[in-house]
């Protein structure tokens, strides 16, 4: 029993890595006040592009660093469009997705189920012999890990250091970062290209490793809505919205198993599953909120808990294009 | 009181504009075929040749027109309350649901007519439900409608996938080719030649005299102008948002219901996985494209079914795919946006010196 739920773990961690990529790299974006709202496209640009680079140069590390710049460049295209444009973030996005979709497959095409190079497995020496936690943590390929150190790293980035508070800053007040010596322009514009930069790797994940290959349908689609929405259950925090990558990616191995049970429904079924719970979960923050529902639950200290993990508000400057005096 | 920059310009300046934009997009398009290794103008003529070039290609081309231009006008009454109603794809798909599920209940009835109304009828409720549905999450739920439309375009099309494998697959074998096709009394009738659905077009006109009447002269229109501009100075006036957006989504929801209902009943007769064809999601890049003005959302609509029709035969002739159509699509709105900022900026500059 032990032995088939660190592998049950293990594959959680490592379906969760682009999720998990994309997720805090929206995080990050959002953080600074600007929604990117491409994601699922740019994913899947980024997917065709890394694994186009790879299939022809034969370099993994070419076809990371290509899939990072894809993603990089279409959010500066939403950058251009909101922050100096002044163009609702929305629209520019939604438009986004749909045409790097396209695009993607529309480039992509030659390159449809091909045998293509993918990122080998890598055991850390020592660590991954642990029992338990070996097999769960340590037994994977590298993007897993850079995943793994990344939820980290961005928590610490964006509470513990002058740049994240700068970041913060901008977020949540720009004219007041902007008092203190801050462009909040080009802050944004930095920040929605860092995450740009996560999502594209996001990408490359998907098609140099998670869903080896390319094709119509990738397999990646669809991720990029629930990286976005996972961005507000985790209240625009890394660390909860990494829970929250994990939790989804334990549903999406746990519909596998589902699936097994029910043999004469498409998988297509089973992959809808993490929509209406996207709703439920989003319901639910937003219920936490309500007025009744706090005083009912100040006296119940059992539900406090509870509500602090569903707490968490938006940037205060969410959205809102930037406009100097 | 401000007024919509639209307000303003002319006519000949819209379309200069309009040129820059399809000079751009046709620059851009010309650039990605390149690069994909296809010949660029070979390409540009088989979508012109493969959506006017003949008779049958224009019915194909005024089929794709009736559900966007449905859509369409459905999604200018949520876009003036300021509601980004995405989950419009949804609310085709049930209504395409609803539609199969009266067609089934008559099949036995020996009264198509009475039954096929009735269908197209319930393609609007189903449309409707699917719509309050998200309107109601987003004013008593706080889930924002994109997520709350998203998801429900997700368990809509899971539904579809479910019946069409579970309840209502064919004899035999389910499939991916979607339930048993209806017997011919049952199909919404065609003009000999051509193929086009007369009784469709008819629907798509109602819907674009209806909205334009709705929008401009009935209180109700004026009220969604009025939320969607200043939705705190509307509610001290009186108004009640929240119903007001319910009621927006009702009407976007039931022309995307007709919509469904038609391609069920006029366009497969039977229900398939994708009954909605991205017509939902590209009804959305057509309001955009139209700057949300209803006259020319129309005129958008058919420009935008020509590129769906005209880039179905790529695959074949020219071994390049047929998502090309969605890549103009998109660049042309984003060319367009861009434009509207810049006249934007120019006008905020001479203001301000």
């Amino acid at each position: 029993m032990e032995i088939e739920l660190s592998i049950l773990l293990a594959s959680v961690v490592a379906g969760a890595t682009p999720i998990l990529l994309a997720t805090l790299g929206e995080t990050i974006t959002e953080k600074a006040g600007i929604i990117n709202l491409s994601l699922d496209g740019s994913i899947l640009l980024s997917a065709m592009a890394a694994f186009v680079v790879t299939y022809n140069s034969g370099s993994l590390l070419a076809g990371f660093i290509v899939g990072a710049l894809v993603g990089a460049a279409v959010a500066l295209v939403v950058a251009l469009f909101s922050i100096y444009l002044e163009q609702s973030q929305v629209a520019v996005g939604f438009v986004l997705t749909l045409t790097t979709r396209d695009l993607a497959y529309f480039l992509g095409n030659d390159y449809s189920r091909l045998q293509g190079p993918q990122v080998t497995h890598l055991p850390i020496p020592l660590l991954s012999e642990v029992p338990f936690v070996g097999p769960v943590f340590f037994n994977h390929n590298l993007p897993v890990y850079f995943s793994l150190v990344l939820v980290g790293l961005c928590w610490w980035y964006i509470y513990w250091t002058p740049a994240g508070l700068k970041l913060r800053s901008v977020g949540e007040h720009p004219r007041a970062a902007y008092a203190r010596g801050i462009d909040p322009k080009l802050t944004q514009l930095l920040y929605t290209m860092v995450g740009g930069l996560l999502v594209g790797l996001a990408g490359a994940t998907f098609s140099l490793a998670t869903k080896p290959g390319w094709g119509r349908p990738q397999g990646a689609e669809g991720t990029g809505w629930i990286a976005l929405a996972l961005v507000i259950f985790g209240g625009w925090h890394p660390l909860k919205a990494a829970a929250g990558a994990f939790l989804f990616a334990f549903l999406q191995v746990m519909g596998i198993y589902l699936q097994g049970w029910f043999p004469s429904l498409p998988s297509q079924v089973f992959q809808v599953a993490p929509f209406p719970l996207m709703i439920f979960t989003l319901l639910l923050m937003s219920a936490s909120q309500n007025e009744s529902v706090q005083r009912f639950a100040a006296g119940r200290p059992a539900l406090k808990p509870f509500l602090q993990i569903l707490s968490g508000a938006a940037p205060a400057a969410l959205g809102k294009p930037y406009r100097p005096d | 009181m401000e007024t919509r920059p639209t307000a303003h310009i002319g006519w000949l300046r819209l379309g200069g504009e309009l040129l820059v934009a399809l000079g751009a997009v046709s620059t851009f398009t010309i650039l990605i075929l390149v690069l994909s290794g296809a010949p660029p103008f070979a390409a540009i003529a088989q979508i012109i040749k493969g959506s006017l070039g003949s008779w049958s290609k224009f019915a194909h081309v005024v089929k794709a027109w009736i559900p966007l231009t449905l859509c369409g006008m459905g999604l200018l009454y949520t876009f003036r309350i300021g509601l980004w109603n995405i989950g419009i794809e949804g609310q085709v798909i049930a209504g395409a649901i609803l539609t199969t599920a009266i067609v089934k209940l008559g099949l036995d009835s020996g009264n198509p007519q009475l039954f096929l109304a009735l269908a197209i009828g319930f393609g609007a409720v189903g449309g409707a439900i699917w719509a309050i549905l998200a309107g109601w999450l987003k004013t008593k739920g706080g889930v924002h409608e994109i997520f709350a439309g998203l998801g429900l375009n997700f368990v809509a099309q899971g539904i579809a996938l479910w019946l069409i494998f579970g309840p209502w697959k064919r004899p035999g074998v389910a499939s991916m080719s979607g339930t048993e096709v209806f017997p011919p009394e049952f199909w919404l009738p065609y003009l000999a030649h051509g193929r086009i659905c007369l009784p469709g077009l008819a629907l798509a006109f109602f819907a674009i005299v209806f909205t334009a009447v709705t929008l401009r002269y009935a209180r109700f229109g004026l009220n969604l102008k009025a939320i969607g501009s200043n939705r705190v100075a509307a509610y001290l006036f009186g108004l009640k948002p929240d119903r007001c957006m319910l009621l927006a989504m009702v009407f976007a929801g039931a022309f995307a219901g007709i919509a469904g209902s038609l391609q069920v009943t006029a366009v497969y007769h039977r229900l398939i996985p994708a009954i909605s064809s991205n017509y939902g999601y590209l009804a959305l890049l057509v309001v955009m494209l139209s700057n949300y003005n209803i006259a020319a959302v129309p005129a958008v609509a058919f420009f935008f079914a020509c590129l769906n029709v005209g880039s179905i035969q790529l695959p074949m002739v020219l071994k390049i795919d047929s998502s090309l159509s969605g890549v103009i699509q998109g660049a042309l709105v984003l060319a367009t946006l861009a434009m509207q900022a810049w006249r934007a900026r120019r006008k905020r500059e001479r203001e301000t010196v």
